[in-house]
């Protein structure tokens, strides 16, 4: 019996798949995401200390979450390529990187808004925000390298190696707040420690988020996929013209 | 909708992720249609894949 993998293997089989899947992943982000921002502003109360600012976490957290996951996605994709061979799992990689490059940006921006008024200061070089700018710069870094090859297999090994290598950086991220003497907060791992009316929020942006990425992430699959089948017919079309002009000459 | 002495940190997170998701989906759907228009100019060409028929 064929593993789920296996059966996704072909690409013609993902296209199909994800025909059908993508419209619904995209509605219940969709919903999911209206309620999120209905209970971001309408339905959660101010914080004690942060006041209204605490509004910022709803989507910062969720996008310092997709920084990680995503990564944490590309380097899966690239253990399948180096090891099995999957087929998809370079389209995967590839089409990942641009979207936890733009989550990276977004947790940094938000971050940083959110560190001004609360902080007094938009940045600090302290271990959490330093390591999440150097995820986003590894996130630029196996883009720029995918595109500076021009042999999209050489690329998709090369890039894969370097996603692997980068990989260490995400429990530095993650155990920075303990190690060292940071001035970003530790995680509350969504714990107990979130009033419930501010967790609720927090979770429902959180799902919203992840969802609305894998509906991104599918349709930048497909867009990879057909990309492939384009360059592959116009080798078919160039090969086939160069076989027939010898034979237009004689 | 007061959102106090921080209103405009709050609103700039907020515009900042409005624009960057609807900036990828943009592209994710333009870069879509892209690669659908270039695979049917060239089936019309005749070019097709060995794997359809």
């Amino acid at each position: 019996m064929q593993t789920l993998t296996q059966r996704l293997a072909n690409p013609t089989r993902f296209m199909e798949l994800s025909a059908r899947v993508l419209p619904w992943v995209t509605v219940i982000s969709a919903i999911l995401l209206a309620y999120g921002l209905y209970l971001s502003f309408l339905d959660s109360p101010p914080d004690y200390q942060q006041g209204q600012t605490v509004r910022i976490m709803y989507i910062h957290v969720p996008c310092a979450w997709l920084s990680m996951m995503i990564y944490g996605l590309i380097a899966l994709s690239s253990f399948g390529l180096l090891v099995f061979r999957h087929p998809l799992a370079d389209v995967s990689a590839k089409a990942a990187a641009p979207l936890g490059a733009a989550f990276t940006f977004l947790a940094l921006v938000t971050g940083s808004l959110w560190g001004k008024p609360m902080w007094g200061t938009y940045w600090v070089w302290d271990a959490r925000l330093t390591s999440v700018l150097l995820l986003f710069f590894l996130y630029l870094g196996l883009i720029a390298l995918r595109s500076a090859l021009e042999d999209e297999g050489a690329a998709a090994k090369l890039t894969a190696v370097l996603a692997l290598v980068g990989v260490t950086l995400l429990p530095i991220i993650k155990f920075s707040v303990n190690w060292w003497n940071t001035l970003h907060q530790p995680s509350t791992d969504f714990t107990s420690t979130v009033d419930p009316s501010m967790r609720l929020p927090l979770l429902v942006m959180a799902l919203a988020f992840t969802l609305m990425f894998f509906a991104m992430h599918l349709k930048a699959m497909r867009n990879e996929i057909l990309r492939r089948r384009v360059k592959a017919l116009r080798t078919q079309a160039v090969m086939g013209r160069d076989r027939l002009a010898p034979q237009a000459a004689e | 909708m007061d959102m106090g002495p921080h209103a405009a940190f709050i609103w700039l997170s907020y515009a900042a992720v409005t624009v960057t998701v609807i900036g990828l989906i943009l592209w994710l759907l333009a870069d879509g249609w892209k690669q659908r228009a270039e695979l049917a100019a060239l089936e019309r060409q005749g070019v097709k894949r060995r794997s359809s028929h």
